[in-house]
């Protein structure tokens, strides 16, 4: 898997490498623009809130899925197996009288992650095919599970009597969506300043050299099953906490959130953005969502044509998703001055 | 104990049916991921398609049985041609995501297309006379159709082991999957061997699609509902290999029914378990290279 990225700059003279390095990842301003959108889709159409607090929660678990897949090279069919643990995490507390939406992302995460860190003891001793395997099995185990398990997840039902609180005991959920979509971004926000920082971070970058020649990073001495351990539980709590969101701002949860499919599809919207850019997530994530949303609408009974169609030509014309041809298009404007 | 010796001959037969339907449909696949390293997550399609052609051919049409088989089989591997000179082609030695990615495409597209023409529900399958009812073995009867899927399933794993093995085509393919450079400064064709071995697979998986309809119902989300298992016996039975799918199948088939039909709440869950013992025990399949 190659992913191109600016090279650091060579002849840097007297600057030292950590200034080169540091420099590289100072917030640039391009990088606020998911957040000016985000604030600004909330004045400007306020009918779709519900949609939009879901977009943000996905947007999540897709960031959460280019960790794995993006940075570390692990490419999981299984990832809704971390989502689904959250969203029923917190579906259960809330269904049991821990009503408090926080305490549910913390459970969800603490859950996901374990279940990320023993499934992850496992299955990341292997690699290629059989790993795609392996995440894929784990996922469709909890499914069936889950589906079995009809006392605590309410199986084919899905689980009720959910009952969520206000956030932080003070902003109430309204129908209209208005708190579910401030509390989804203040928490993707989140997940974001903490997946921007270990990505640039000398663990991140370990990550990047283990994706992209791991028999080198062996020989370097890195611990690379450890690594690669981290991120996956790291990833697996935060898809844990997106599942919660999703829960949470939806106050019900299904055994779709355990599928295959599902996980499929989170991975096709991360590709669709761009894998290995952090940005992939927030450009894949509303644009699979709204065309899904608007194809839907256009065409009930056949919108997943357009989908596989918008799928098609994509690979087609833009390899490395919709960022990958932004970039070209770049180069190619630079080159032609 | 006689009921359970029958229970268990009911579990062996009907496994080993489902097995030769799974080992048709996915032995393409296994060929085709294990010559072009290509993730092809629509290989179901090219089994639908199969299907779909036979019911078409057999409902509206009246052409008999075997001959329908034949066309949906010879419509599969036309339809893996097309696809694979338009859209498989120019993403060999890809990155595998944008393979993921243009394969799941097609499967939506297959998915809306199936619907579209054929409806949201599952074609009907109507055995030939010749093959329906039972067939009495003497000491049990059984149903003459699983048989023939046995009979075919086994003619079929013969056919292909002799032509991978002893025919030059089949070295050809051996060689590729091996080392491809090597295949390729010999003189190969791998441009060629490709298409061929493309739609020989996909020839294979249609087959199986259309006459495995009466196990694996033809319906729209055919593609996707049963992507899992197809993996499963690739994953398992190693890939590039004609024999790894064919022993993967019918372990698959045979603990799947046997599962379904001792321990029925819990669904496929063993079978899930299965895999994930067998390929952390030999993460390359039963069969893979080393």
């Amino acid at each position: 898997m190659t992913i191109s990225r600016p090279e650091p700059s060579r002849g840097a003279g007297a600057k030292s490498a950590i200034e080169v390095f540091a420099r590289r990842h100072r917030l640039r301003p391009m990088e606020l623009l998911p957040w000016v959108i985000a604030i600004g889709v909330y004045f400007v159409f306020p009918d779709y809130l519900a949609l939009g607090a879901q977009v943000l929660a996905t947007t999540l678990f897709g960031l959460s899925a280019d960790l794995v897949l993006g940075y570390a090279g692990i490419v999981t069919l299984g990832h809704a197996a971390f989502y689904g643990m959250g969203a029923y995490t917190a579906g259960y507390l809330a269904a049991h009288g821990v009503g408090a939406p926080v305490v549910g992302l913390v459970a969800a995460a603490a859950v996901a992650g374990l279940a990320g860190l023993l499934s992850g003891l496992v299955i990341l001793r292997t690699q290629g095919l059989t790993l795609l395997m392996l995440t894929l099995v784990v996922c469709v185990m909890l499914q069936e599970a889950a589906n079995k398990l009809t006392s605590i997840t309410g199986g084919t039902d899905g689980l009720q009597g959910m009952e969520v609180s206000p956030v932080l005991g003070y902003f109430r959920f309204d129908l209209y969506g208005n708190t579910a979509y401030w509390y989804a971004l203040a928490v993707l926000f989140l997940g974001w300043v903490f997946a921007r920082t270990l990505v640039y971070s000398s663990f991140g970058r370990s990550l990047t050299g283990i994706r992209e020649n791991v028999t080198r990073m062996h020989a370097i001495g890195t611990p690379v099953f450890s690594r690669l351990l981290i991120v996956y539980t790291i990833s697996a709590a935060m898809a844990g906490v997106a599942g919660a969101l999703i829960a949470e701002t939806t106050q019900l949860v299904a055994l779709n959130v355990l599928s295959v499919d599902l996980s499929g599809t989170i991975l096709v919207m991360i590709i669709l953005g761009g894998v290995g850019r952090l940005y992939g997530a927030f450009v894949g994530v509303p644009l699979y969502m709204i065309a899904q949303d608007r194809f839907s609408t256009i065409d009930p009974v056949y919108w997943y044509f357009w989908i596989g169609l918008l799928l098609v030509l994509i690979v087609s014309f833009a390899r490395g998703g919709v960022l990958g041809l932004i970039d070209a298009l770049l180069r190619r404007l630079r080159g032609s001055r | 104990m006689d009921a359970a010796l029958s229970a268990f001959v009911s579990i062996a037969f009907h496994g080993v049916a489902f097995a030769m339907v799974l080992y048709l449909v996915s032995v393409g696949l296994s060929v085709t991921m294990g010559l072009m390293g290509f993730v092809n997550l629509a290989h179901g399609v090219f089994a639908a398609a199969g299907g779909y052609t036979m019911s078409t051919l057999m409902v509206r049409y009246g052409v008999p049985f075997p001959i329908a088989v034949i066309g949906a089989t010879l419509a599969g591997a036309a339809l893996g041609v097309v696809l694979e000179r338009l859209l498989y082609r120019p993403l060999y030695g890809a990155d595998e995501l944008d393979q993921v990615l243009m394969t799941m495409g097609l499967v939506f597209m297959s998915m809306a297309v199936a619907k579209y023409f054929w409806g949201p529900t599952a074609q009907p399958f109507y055995p030939p006379a010749a093959l329906s009812g039972q067939l009495d073995f003497g000491f049990r009867t059984f149903p003459t159709y699983r048989t023939f899927l046995i009979v075919s399933g086994a003619v079929m794993v013969t056919v292909l082991w002799l032509g991978l093995e002893r025919t030059r085509f089949g070295a050809r393919i051996r060689a590729a999957v091996d080392n491809r450079r090597m295949a390729q400064s010999v003189g190969i064709d791998t441009s060629t061997l490709f298409t061929l071995a493309f739609a020989l697979g996909s020839g294979l998986a249609a087959l199986g699609g259309s006459i495995g309809a009466e196990i694996l119902a033809i319906d729209p989300a055919y593609a996707l509902e049963h992507l899992v298992y197809f993996l499963i016996v690739v994953a398992v039975g190693g890939l590039g290999t004609i024999r790894g799918p064919f022993f993967a199948a019918l372990l698959l088939g045979v603990s799947d029914t046997g599962f379904k039909y001792l321990l029925p709440e819990f669904g496929a869950f063993f079978i899930y378990a299965l895999t994930l013992v067998i390929l952390l025990w030999k993460p390359r399949g039963l069969f893979g290279h080393a």
